[in-house]
């Protein structure tokens, strides 16, 4: 095991050891919301984030497994291309932007814009998300064991949307869609993954009703 | 970028606690801020018909004790000050429009920071940390605050430039975020007879707060109605003589988190700056949603 102390050195310094050298468990301390802790790494590294940290955190992650003990501030795992980000508090805006791969997990609640863009990871949140959360999410999926803020999945793609709890209003052109067998076995395999606890008949599932892909006139309004 | 950081207290023991837990709240958003600092801090109220002013002089070897023997001739009122480095609070009852026509008069080296009856601003240029010290920030006590990290990027490091700006009496306004809207609001203020004393958008909103608070609304009110009125993109922290209240703007993307326990409410631009304060753990954390005013202590 690894440790470093980012109240006695830097960031820089720990992602450059993490992109140069990654190898076996890391445990970091003191991240005190700091930006950018474990951005950038691409190799099969178990990370421990002992605390709270800033912006960015885990962005672009390939392969890590990176856990957060405490809250997570705007963009945590934005970019994800493959890897495993898990954050026990609660997360910022933008949460698993436009990641490709991956699984973000959150333990607690998420705010604005989580999975915005997304582009085929998976986020599970055990918590509810603010506002214009999956807003054009291309692929993958977003399951919200909570309530999920206003404008959820605007203009969204192919993403998929499982979602326990309460919704404010559904954004522009999405819908509730028929939640099959495959559906409802899919969502418990990723519940399953992430450790989260939740009852899968408990779901429903929202999608694209497919009217935005194209300009169309006759939709003007809904633009 | 910039910072903001505020508290209010619900139990008004930890009144004693003020200073020590906005220096640290402060100095957490350094990064998002380190040109200049500034706060607003809310204690040792007075009765009328005395009033308090928050003076500053670019020197910081100006002679106030003049400046209070001056005051208390010309206006045979009592006059009292407490000197802070480059700021000194008066107090004194001589009445409030003849003492700033006085002011600009005969001390053109001198700036009203703030007026009313209870609020104090001291902001100047300088990291967080150098502000915290060199204005013994742990010394003060009081009901609530506000501050400010600033990080300039479209007007000069000067402490003229440095937020917390007050527009009315008693009333602070901090604010992360640009409006698009400020100049034609100012002059429709202006009319109103709103008084500005910068090209400041953020000294617009606190204008416009002013303008509905004199017209009768409460703080709550008036948010609600700077939601349709103002346009742009911003966080606001406003304090009033014993208000606190916090407004995010429809779309919501400039940063905000708030915390809330038994004894006090906070928010900050971002959570490692409640992250250490004492109670964290039994409050409820959350993101303020857009256009929603959440306000605390108005009666």
């Amino acid at each position: 095991m690894t440790r470093f102390d980012l109240a006695r050195d830097s960031v820089r310094s720990l992602n450059q050891r993490l992109h140069e050298s990654p190898a076996g468990h890391w445990v970091v301390s003191h991240p005190d919301g700091r930006h950018c802790i474990a951005a950038g790494l691409d190799a099969a590294v178990d990370i421990h984030i002992e605390g709270h940290v800033g912006y960015y955190c885990a962005g672009m992650n390939q392969q890590a497994d990176i856990t957060i003990t405490g809250s997570a501030g705007p963009g945590v795992a934005e970019n994800m291309m493959s890897g495993s980000v898990r954050v026990k508090g609660n997360v910022s805006q933008c949460a698993g932007a436009s990641a490709h791969g991956g699984l973000l997990i959150v333990e607690g609640d998420a705010s604005a814009r989580c999975g915005i863009s997304l582009k085929g990871s998976d986020i599970v949140v055990a918590g509810s998300v603010g506002h214009m959360s999956a807003f054009m999410a291309q692929t993958g999926r977003l399951v919200i064991c909570g309530d999920a803020g206003n404008f959820l999945g605007d203009s969204i793609y192919e993403a998929v949307i499982y979602l326990a709890g309460k919704i404010g209003e559904l954004g522009a052109d999405c819908v509730e869609k028929k939640m099959t067998a495959q559906h409802r076995q899919c969502l418990a395999d990723l519940l399953s993954a992430s450790g989260v606890e939740a009852d899968p008949d408990r779901f429903r599932r929202y999608g694209s009703a497919r009217k935005l892909y194209h300009f169309n006139s006759d939709h003007a309004g809904d633009y | 970028m910039c910072g903001i950081v505020g508290i209010y207290y619900k139990n008004k023991d930890l009144n004693k606690y003020l200073g020590t837990m906005l220096a640290s709240m402060l100095v957490q958003m350094s990064e998002r801020g380190p040109d200049s600092a500034g706060v607003a801090v809310y204690r040792n109220s007075v009765d009328p018909p005395s009033t308090k002013l928050t003076l500053y002089a670019a020197d910081d070897d100006y002679d106030w004790h003049r400046l209070r023997s001056l005051l208390a001739e010309a206006f045979s009122a009592n006059v009292e000050i407490e000197i802070r480095v480059s700021h000194c609070v008066v107090t004194t009852t001589a009445p409030l429009p003849e003492l700033r026509i006085w002011l600009d008069s005969n001390c053109t080296d001198l700036r009203i920071m703030s007026a009313g009856s209870t609020i104090e601003i001291y902001k100047e240029k300088g990291t967080p940390r150098e502000f915290v010290e060199r204005f013994a920030l742990h010394d003060f006590q009081g009901s609530h605050a506000l501050g400010h990290t600033r990080m300039a990027t479209e007007s000069a490091i000067t402490t003229q430039h440095s937020h917390p700006f007050s527009t009315g009496l008693d009333l602070c306004l901090v604010h992360n975020g640009s409006l698009s809207n400020h100049n034609r609001l100012r002059e429709r203020l202006q009319g109103e007879g709103i008084e500005f004393q910068t090209d400041n958008d953020s000294e617009v909103a606190a204008g416009y707060l002013m303008w509905q608070l004199h017209q009768g609304a409460s703080l709550e009110q008036a948010l609600t109605c700077a939601i349709r009125d103002l346009d742009g993109f911003y966080t606001f922290a406003v304090g009033t003589r014993n208000g606190f209240a916090v407004l995010r703007d429809p779309i919501a993307c400039k940063p905000a988190v708030m915390a809330e326990n038994e004894d006090w409410v906070a928010i900050a631009s971002e959570f490692r700056a409640i992250a250490q304060l004492p109670g964290v753990e039994q409050a409820t954390v959350w993101e303020p949603a857009p256009a929603t005013v959440y306000s605390w202590g108005e009666e």
